[in-house]
């Protein structure tokens, strides 16, 4: 214990690895890391960092970061056939920071922020500026210990082209208190986990209550990994999983800093009768819970538990089918929803979101909030939402409209979903043509548009009990719940890619030359009628020029000039 | 105009965003008239249309008299009776000018289109009906007016005063008091009358927010969406560092003709006028076919230059073929994507060569009948043979 030895600062370290099955076939699994440090680093001036990586402890002090979530992923998370993630994010890197009331001046501290974090992550997080920033007023609010929340101190980015790869991992990796020698983290290796459908790594910091009581904080940070293994690419075919087929390693121990080290692999019935999975070896226990609104029941495989590493001295965890898969029996997620951009040629387009309700008589309100770059200037007036074929007035709308090179849109709404229901939302937009320099590279491969999020507390069909966070399983404490009777979701649509109209890259001199020449055109006519004035011509008396010429003349026998 | 309406219905200012850029003035018009919005644009034509009628019928009445008095002084040469405009060409001419102006198809398109065009033109138009009927203070306001919505017709006070000066009978010498006088006077009521609109827009929507919103907007030319004009293309292709030099010298130099015709044309300021205002259209920052069918309904005025003209035939065809292949190329290059945004680009080039030329050369008409209204239309050398003239 701490409590009677003074300045001790404990650390705590839980390591967790969740594999559940997804109803295509494919394989989900969920690394979650999560040190929690009981000291204040606020306050005190904290030297000694033990399991907590100093590199994000310094940060956290020295910027006033009170939240912090950075998530870099590649690919899309098909909430319509893998069911609801535990934790999704957008594609691309997303940042998003809760900054102290202390922080005098937050876009400063932002700037500073970034451009630390992309040293840190070797991710290009440098381009986050004013042009992709947005203060989100509704969604996003504190997932940890808040104390007012000030809408000002929050600070949003998107950057949809940041693509991920084995250089953000590598440092990622070292962030952990145990590498990747030890522990879950072995079975981290590039060139399986790039393989994949879906690859998204995240690091979340907040400030949570030491005890049941409240009365200090600790800091709590979570590296999560969330990798989906494509039945066709890695799995070649065969819906037989094992650790081994998608890491190509096997546990051998867990990590010695660690105070927990689990597995757990979801073998929840599909039809409350037989189960549908068998998983060898055996599992040391069982647990079950309640998990985003349905009843769960999981394999547990207790890393630190003697017994496991008894047989063999290695743990491979193979999943097989027991009967084959029934495609109607894919259970549609509650929410869930899809983005497109409509329309035809360069000059405007249409942004269509489709939101779909599916629980059958629970109707219940979803925070929806878009990015759009200045260059595709929104209309606002085109704004229509339209469910069951009439037309859903908004209970709450707060638009920024976007400022040319400085600023981009924000329009957050709250909008009712009834039951059973699909909602569409559309707006019109204009594409503006950008001078030649702010075009990227392939001007032509098009402009991303960040994903849409969109924030909801969705009901559950089984009531779920308060969760104790130190005694339940990491992917059950993502998000603070606030009553038994639903559980929050944040879902982001597809990011969308928009062509914009292109000049012609080849051209600069030509342009001005010409352009100039128009000017000079106009410039010369005026300048001959108003500084000449009309004369009689007085015949000339011939210069050199016609008297060559008449002297030709006369040769040829032509009339003289 | 929708959206800003819209954007003020949501509780934000509209001035916050980057796309609207009209003044207050008009959100507030419009907030009473968005439902009729079509009936609003075709009345401001056909007011238009009517004030230009009125202003060209009294200034044939003016031509003629001083016409008929520079025959009566003996300052015409003997031989000019063909240049002389009778009454009898003159009779159709405001007809014919209100025709021009709500028949052409650029006015037509711009009804259409819904443009606040329309409303500078009206405006622009009242503004040259005060002038002519000789109202210096419903003169000033309407230039203030004119001047408020769009920065450009600032250049128009030069010829409005001249003409209110020659109808007043004020010789136009910088020593002499009277004409300081009346300038003074009259720039008074015109800066008064703008000074109390802004105040207005002011206390409207209680920010200053448009003024850069509008101002900033038409002089910095941010927004590079292509348009008639040739700004756009030249700053999409500038190199970044000489992008505000650029800028100042295509500001200056719609504001800089100003002067020099105001020197050579100062007994003709209804033809300044003209100049300017084809200079504005021309030059200005975001042009539309709505300026360009202003200036054009004044070209009846001055047919009797048709004799003069040397280009007439090759610039209307230029000016009807690149009207034609306008909506062509644009839908080549955004719709098809079978062209370039070079494709369009030449041809606003070449529109606007066209009304340069098309300009230049009414000015030159009309200076060549000027010369040979005081010095003959048989113009012969010192040895008797026929003479031509040339600019030197």
């Amino acid at each position: 214990g701490g409590s009677g030895a003074g300045r001790e600062r404990r650390d705590e370290l839980r390591e967790e690895l969740l594999l559940s099955p997804l109803p295509t076939g494919d394989v989900a699994a969920t690394f979650q890391f999560r040190t929690r440090w009981d000291a204040d680093l606020q306050r005190g001036a904290v030297s000694h960092y033990r399991l907590f990586p100093k590199a994000l402890g310094r940060l956290v002090a020295a910027l006033g970061v009170r939240e912090l979530h950075l998530a870099l992923t590649q690919g899309f998370w098909r909430t319509r056939f893998w069911g609801q993630p535990p934790l999704q994010a957008p594609a691309g890197a997303e940042l998003w920071v809760w900054f102290q009331p202390t922080v005098t001046d937050v876009d400063k501290a932002w700037k500073e922020l970034s451009n630390i974090l992309s040293g840190i992550f070797c991710a290009s997080l440098n381009f986050i500026d004013s042009t992709n920033t947005v203060i989100p007023t509704a969604s996003f609010k504190p997932l940890g210990l808040a104390n007012g929340t000030d809408h000002h101190l929050l600070r949003y980015a998107v950057l949809p082209r940041e693509v991920v790869c084995t250089e953000n991992l590598t440092p990622w990796k070292k962030l952990l208190p145990c590498g990747s020698k030890a522990g879950l983290a072995v079975l981290l290796k590039a060139e399986r986990l790039f393989h994949s459908s879906y690859h998204s790594q995240a690091v979340h910091i907040r400030p949570v209550c030491r005890d049941a009581s409240c009365m200090a904080v600790s800091w709590e940070l979570r590296q999560t990994l969330a990798v989906v293994f494509d039945v066709f690419s890695s799995g070649q075919g065969k819906k037989d999983w094992s650790l081994f087929k998608m890491f190509s390693r096997t546990l051998t121990d867990a990590c010695p800093l660690a105070s927990q080290s689990k597995v757990y692999v979801d073998i929840s019935p599909k039809n409350k009768e037989k189960e549908l999975l068998e998983v060898t070896p055996p599992p040391t226990s069982v647990h079950e819970a309640v998990v985003q609104g349905d009843k769960k029941t999981y394999a547990v495989y207790d890393l630190l538990s003697p017994s496991l590493f008894n047989t063999s001295r290695s743990l491979n965890v193979q999943l097989k089918w027991k009967r084959p898969q029934d495609s109607s029996e894919m259970p549609i997620p509650v929410l869930h929803a899809q983005r497109y951009v409509g329309g035809y040629g360069l000059q405007t387009g249409e942004i269509c979101t489709l939101i779909y309700n599916t629980h059958p008589y629970r109707a219940f309100p979803v925070i929806l909030l878009e990015t759009v770059p200045w260059y595709l200037r929104l209309y606002v007036h085109t704004l229509t939402i339209i469910t069951k074929g009439k037309e859903n007035k908004p209970s709450y709308i707060h638009y920024q409209p976007a400022q040319d090179r400085r600023r981009p849109h924000l329009l957050e709404m709250l909008i009712q979903l009834p039951a059973n229901s699909v909602t569409k939302i559309t707006i019109q937009f204009e594409r503006a043509l950008l001078k030649w320099t702010e075009y990227p590279p392939d001007p032509n491969h098009g402009f991303y548009v960040g994903s849409s999020v969109l924030s909801a507390l969705v009901p559950s069909v089984i009531a779920m009990k308060d969760v104790d966070v130190e005694q339940s399983p990491l992917f059950t404490s993502l998000f603070p719940s606030s009553d038994g009777s639903s559980y929050f979701v944040r879902l982001y649509t597809e990011p969308l890619l928009v062509n914009l109209p292109t000049p012609d890259f080849s051209m600069p001199y030509n342009v001005i030359c010409l352009t100039c020449t128009v000017v000079a055109v106009c410039y010369g006519s005026f300048y001959n009628l108003l500084t000449r004035t009309f004369h009689v011509e007085e015949p000339s008396r011939g210069g050199l020029a016609k008297r060559l010429a008449n002297v030709i003349r006369k040769l040829r026998g032509v009339p003289l000039l | 105009v929708v959206e800003g309406l819209a954007l003020l219905d949501l509780g934000v200012s509209p001035y916050s965003g980057a796309i609207f850029h009209e003044t207050p003035l008009i959100i507030y018009l419009f907030h009473f008239l968005i439902e009729y919005a079509e009936l609003v644009f075709m009345i401001t034509d056909v007011l238009t249309a009517v004030a230009l009628y009125l202003a060209i019928q009294d200034f044939n009445k003016v031509v003629f008299k001083k016409q008929k008095l520079l025959i009566e002084l003996d300052k015409y040469a003997p031989d000019v009776a063909e240049l002389i405009q009778t009454p009898m060409e003159m009779h159709y001419i405001p007809l014919k000018v209100a025709l021009f102006y709500l028949l052409n198809p650029y006015s037509v398109m711009s009804c259409v289109a819904k443009s606040t065009c329309a409303i500078n033109n009206s405006v622009i138009a009242f503004f040259i009906l005060a002038t002519i009927k000789g109202s210096a203070f419903l003169s000033a306001v309407f230039l203030a007016l004119a001047t408020y919505q769009s920065l450009y017709p600032l250049t128009l006070f030069a010829p409005a005063l001249l003409y209110l000066l020659q109808r007043q009978f004020i010789p136009i010498k910088l020593k002499s008091k009277s004409f300081w006088l009346y300038t003074m006077q009259y720039a008074s009521l015109y800066l008064c009358s703008l000074i109390v609109i802004i105040c207005l827009s002011f206390f409207l929507l209680n920010s200053w927010d448009f003024i850069p919103a509008v101002y900033g907007f038409i002089l910095s030319v941010p927004d590079l969406t292509p348009n008639i004009g040739l700004f756009w293309y030249f700053f999409a292709e500038m190199f970044e560092h000489f992008s505000l030099f650029f800028v100042c010298v295509f500001q200056i130099n719609v504001f800089f003709y100003t002067i020099p015709l105001a020197i050579k044309l100062k007994e003709h300021p209804v033809f300044f006028m003209f100049v300017q205002m084809a200079i504005i259209s021309i030059f200005k920052s975001y042009p539309t076919v709505g300026d360009v069918a202003l200036y054009m309904a004044f070209l009846p005025v001055w047919s009797h230059l048709y004799r003069f003209l040397r280009n007439i035939f090759i610039l209307s065809c230029v000016l009807i073929f690149c009207s034609f292949l306008f909506p062509v190329l644009w839908h080549l290059w955004i719709y098809a994507g079978s062209a370039n945004s070079n494709f369009y680009y030449a041809i606003t080039l070449t529109f606007n060569i066209g009304q340069i030329l098309l300009i230049s050369d009414y000015f030159y008409a009309f200076l060549r009948r000027e010369y040979y209204l005081t010095h003959g239309l048989h113009l012969t050398r010192q040895d008797g043979t026929e003479a031509m003239l040339v600019l030197k």
